[in-house]
Parts: C-alpha cells; sequence; structure tokens
C-alpha cells in the first residue's frame, strides 16, 4: 500500500463514521418524529445517496487517473444531458449536440487523462466554442440563433470543461507530492461537499436571515456563515492529505466555498429562468447531478490553477 | 413457463412420434425465450442510457391491474419508453398494440416486435386486412393481458400537440367497459431523435401516467374521444414557457 492509499483508505474511514453517525441520528430522528415527515425523509435520501457518492468516489480514485477520468467524464455526461435537456433546443441543432456528447466529452477527458495542459485547457473555450456554432449554422435556422448557441457553449463550460478540471488534479507536479494527486481531488470533494452539507444542517438549525431570496429560498446567512467556518476548518484539519500548510489549506477552504456558494447562486438562478426547482431526480433526495455538482463546478477551475501556479512545475 | 405457439403441449402429447419433435423444438423455444429476454433487457438498459427515463406515477399507483395505457406518439421509440419504466410484474403482462406493416418487415423486427415486447401486431389498412384491430386488442384482453395504444394511429410529425384520435379506442371500451384506461404522456422523445435524425442525443425524458377514466354508460363516440384526449393533455407536466 502506497502513502497515498493508506491516506485516502484514512480518509474513507473518517468519512465512514460521518456517514454511519448520520445514518443512526436519521434513523433516530425517523422513529422520534414518525412516518412521513418530508424534511427527515429527505434527510435519510441524502444521506443513502451520501453512502452511494462516497462509494463510488473511493471507488474510483483507488484506480487512479483512469477510475477519475471515467467518473468524472460520467458526471460530464449526466450533467450536460440534464442542461440541454433544460433548453429550447431546434432540430438545426441536433449534429452540434451530437458533437457536444460523443465528440467533445470524450475527447476531453481523454485529453485530461494524457495530460496535455496546453490543449485540455483551450480545447473547449476555443476549439469547441468556434467550431460547434459552425456545425449548427450550416442546418441554416437562424431562429433565436444567438442564445441557441449561447446555451450550447455555456452548458459545455458548465458540465465539461469546469467539471474536467477536477481530473485534471491529477496531471500537476508537485516537489515532495508525487503519486500523491489523488488526495487533491479527496481534498476538493471533500472540502466542497461538506460545505453543502454544514450550510444545510447550519441553515436547517438556525437560518433566518436569507441572503437571495429571489435566487434560493434556502440560502440564509446563518447557514452560509455556519457552513463556511466548518468548511475551512475541516480544510485546515485535512491539511495532511495536501501540499499546504494548514493555514493554506484553511485558505484554500476558504476559496473552494466562495466559489462553491457563488456558483451554486448562479446555477439557482438558471433554474428559475427555466422553471424547475431541481436539474433532475437522478439522486434521490438531492434532484440531479447538476444539484450535487454546482459548487465543484465554479470551485474546481480555481482550486485547480491556484494550486497549479502557486505549487506546481508543470 | 411461456410455451412458445409453435409447440403446443396438447397437440404434442396426442402422440408419442410428436412427443419427440416437441422436445426437439422446445430446446430452441426456449433459448428464444431467453434471447429475447437478454434483448429486451439491452434495449431497456439503452433507453435509460440515453434518456434517464423518469416514470411519475401522478393519477394511479404502479400495481398489476389490467389497463390499458394510451399515450401520445411521437417517437418510435415510445412504446420502449413506457415498456422500460413499467416494473417487472407490470411489464409481463403488457403487450403493446404495434403496426404489422413495420414490424413485420424484417425477422429482426419480427423477433424484437412479437418475442421481446410481446406485441399485438394489428394492420392499419382497412381494405388489406383479414382481422379487426379492436377484435384483436379484446382477444389479447381477455387473455388477461394490459395494452399500450397509441389512439392517434400514427407518428404525431406537425406542431400539435395531439393528432385527432382514431376510433378504435372507444371501441374497445364500449366493449371491456370495466378495464381501467390510463392517459400516458411521453415527454421529450421526439427532441431525442428527431425525423430523419440517426444519432439520438441524451436528454431526459419523462412518462406521466395520468388518471384512469372509463366510458360512461351510453356515452357517445365523440364526447368520449374528447374527454380522453382532454385527459391525455392534462397528463403532460406543465410545459415550461419558450422566451
Amino acid at each position: 500500500m502506497t502513502p497515498m492509499h493508506a491516506d485516502l483508505w484514512k480518509l474513507l474511514l473518517g468519512l465512514g463514521g460521518v456517514l454511519i453517525t448520520a445514518s443512526v441520528v436519521g434513523a433516530v430522528l425517523a422513529q422520534v418524529r414518525g412516518a412521513a415527515d418530508p424534511v427527515i425523509d429527505n434527510l435519510n435520501a441524502r444521506i443513502k445517496a451520501w453512502w452511494v457518492m462516497v462509494i463510488m468516489m473511493g471507488m474510483a480514485l483507488t484506480f487512479g487517473k483512469a477510475g477519475a477520468c471515467v467518473l468524472f467524464a460520467f458526471c460530464s455526461f449526466a450533467a450536460l444531458r440534464e442542461f440541454v435537456t433544460l433548453t429550447d433546443t431546434r432540430r438545426a441543432d441536433h449534429m452540434g449536440l451530437v458533437a457536444a456528447f460523443f465528440v467533445v466529452i470524450p475527447l476531453q477527458y481523454w485529453l485530461v487523462w494524457t495530460e496535455w495542459y496546453g490543449f485540455y485547457s483551450i480545447f473547449i473555450p476555443v476549439y469547441a466554442f468556434l467550431l460547434l456554432p459552425i456545425v449548427v449554422s450550416l442546418r441554416g435556422d437562424t431562429g433565436r440563433f444567438l442564445s441557441r448557441i449561447a446555451e450550447l457553449q455555456w452548458a459545455l463550460m458548465v458540465c465539461v470543461f469546469c467539471v474536467s478540471h477536477v481530473p485534471a488534479l491529477l496531471s500537476l507536479e508537485i516537489p515532495g507530492f508525487e503519486g500523491r494527486n489523488v488526495l487533491l481531488i479527496a481534498f476538493l470533494v471533500v472540502v466542497v461537499q461538506g460545505s453543502d452539507v454544514c450550510q444545510y444542517i447550519w441553515g436547517k438549525l438556525f437560518g433566518r436571515h436569507k441572503i437571495a431570496p429571489a435566487l434560493s429560498p434556502s440560502k440564509t446567512w446563518e447557514g452560509f456563515i455556519g457552513g463556511a467556518l466548518s468548511a475551512i476548518l475541516i480544510g485546515a484539519s485535512l491539511s495532511f492529505l495536501t501540499p499546504f500548510t494548514p493555514v493554506q489549506a484553511g485558505g484554500m477552504a476558504l476559496v473552494i466555498v466562495l466559489m462553491g456558494f457563488f456558483g451554486g447562486l448562479v446555477m439557482s438562478g438558471i433554474k428559475r429562468d427555466r422553471g424547475v426547482k431541481d436539474w433532475g431526480q437522478m439522486i434521490a433526495g438531492h434532484g440531479g447531478f447538476i444539484d450535487r455538482l454546482d459548487s465543484v463546478i465554479f470551485s474546481a477551475p480555481i482550486f485547480f490553477h491556484l494550486t497549479r501556479y502557486f505549487w506546481s512545475t508543470v | 413457463m411461456k410455451i412458445a405457439p409453435c409447440c403446443n403441449p396438447r397437440t404434442a402429447s396426442l402422440s408419442p412420434k410428436r412427443h419427440a419433435s416437441h422436445r426437439f423444438i422446445l430446446i430452441p423455444a426456449f433459448a428464444r425465450r431467453l434471447a429475447a429476454n437478454a434483448t429486451g433487457t439491452a434495449i431497456g438498459l439503452f433507453a435509460r442510457a440515453v434518456t434517464a427515463v423518469q416514470a411519475t406515477w401522478a393519477g394511479c399507483a404502479p400495481e398489476p391491474r389490467q389497463r390499458v395505457y394510451f399515450a401520445n406518439h411521437t417517437s418510435n421509440g415510445d412504446f420502449v419508453l413506457i415498456w422500460t419504466v413499467l416494473p417487472p410484474y407490470m411489464r409481463s403482462m403488457t403487450r403493446p398494440v404495434a403496426a404489422q406493416e413495420y414490424w413485420l418487415t424484417s425477422r429482426l423486427r419480427a423477433f424484437i416486435g412479437r418475442d421481446v415486447f410481446n406485441a399485438v401486431l394489428i394492420d392499419r389498412r382497412p381494405e388489406a386486412r383479414t382481422e379487426d384491430p379492436v377484435a384483436q386488442m379484446i382477444t389479447a384482453a381477455d387473455a388477461g393481458a394490459s395494452l399500450i395504444v397509441f389512439p392517434e394511429g400514427q407518428r404525431n410529425m406537425t406542431p400539435e400537440t395531439l393528432l385527432p384520435f382514431k376510433t378504435g379506442l372507444y371501441h374497445f371500451a364500449r366493449q371491456r367497459p370495466q378495464i381501467d384506461l390510463v392517459p400516458v404522456w411521453i415527454a421529450n422523445l421526439n427532441r431525442v431523435m428527431p425525423k430523419g435524425e440517426v444519432i439520438p442525443i441524451p436528454l431526459i425524458c419523462t412518462v406521466t401516467f395520468g388518471t384512469p377514466l372509463h366510458i360512461a354508460d351510453g356515452e357517445a363516440k365523440e364526447p368520449f374521444l374528447a374527454r380522453a384526449e382532454a385527459a391525455l393533455r392534462a397528463t403532460a407536466p406543465a410545459e415550461r414557457v419558450p422566451t
């Protein structure tokens, strides 16, 4: 067992402990509150889905780069499917969408897998953004043309480009941290999701003052501040997994939390615009893939580039 | 076990000579059954991989009652989607009513239509057919099957929400008024693969099961069909307003 695997297992065992505690609390609450309390039901559905997510994540990371690329390529696929479902596509968009799903996603993750930084960091914003509108325009349907191509581009940006920066963390080369990059993914995901969970718990317990009622009725100042402070503590305490000192890890966690929070607001804005509450129903209790990924989407590229700029040699 | 019609056990047991050939035929029939089950599972998995189809039981529960599911029809994959979301205990008793001239044109299609989906194959050409489609539906229903029908009679390629209903649903309901008629709305599948396209794009589809309706005593054709159509429209999930 390499040191990376030992640390990964430590983290997974810790998460398992947290989830066992959560499951017990959920079961007790369900007993105490009696049947059919929607909040408790939703809480227990979420805890169950967390088990699945932690196990999937653990398996993928154990397999290293290939596992991470496949897992996040699948997340991109599911997210893009949810996103495109909510846009008003027309028949003329068909070939553009086929290319987005079956060319752009595999190519982007293949580039990440080959660690070709110079290409995967511009493939979508340069090549896909220029070529896909060309493909769409060839069909000659100009109705709502600008919004159609803009929707397709933003969908690729959010669902593929940003998400692919999670496995891209594996291509960084940090002196003294060789062979342990998988732990950067674990750090990012645990901080982001820990922040979401803590904001949810703090908000449910103490939430009074809404931050952005027009965008998201469930986000409160109490939840945000409590969740952010908790996530910074989580981040700092996980510094042993990372190349960061505890203070640096806490600072990274702060950046991750802020990007994740505002990312959640942006994605809520899109949902309100499209008149839906959730992106989908794939994950019981959570909604769709994008509902679970929205904070990762916004924090992953920033976390990647900060780590790359300050710590990596490539 | 279901036995393929080619080897009726009653005739087979009449003579010992036939018995041997009967056993010989049983093995391919069994293999055919296995192949059909495997193909069915593969088609269901493919449908789920592309459409992540979600069922909403809005007006009735997923229970093994005999029903006629009548749905909007915009794509060749429509009944596959309904079939996919039915729980196994309902799927085994449910037969799509499908066009013979489509499903019998090749051996592969015939295998999928007959063996995998166990379709009630009807001839849509009144001048050419030997069997009345409604009579075929009645026969299947009397054997205990639930049915999937598309009362528009053809795929809707127009911008209209629904085409006018054909009268088959009315004639069926008149003859078997006790059977639940369940409106089913299939959303988004026409966007997955618009007419003329070859590669499907993955989009989330939903199948919504509405409130069952029955024909009233002495209800005439037009009012009944209008009511059924309204019930189907009412089953569609609220559309987002395109901007």
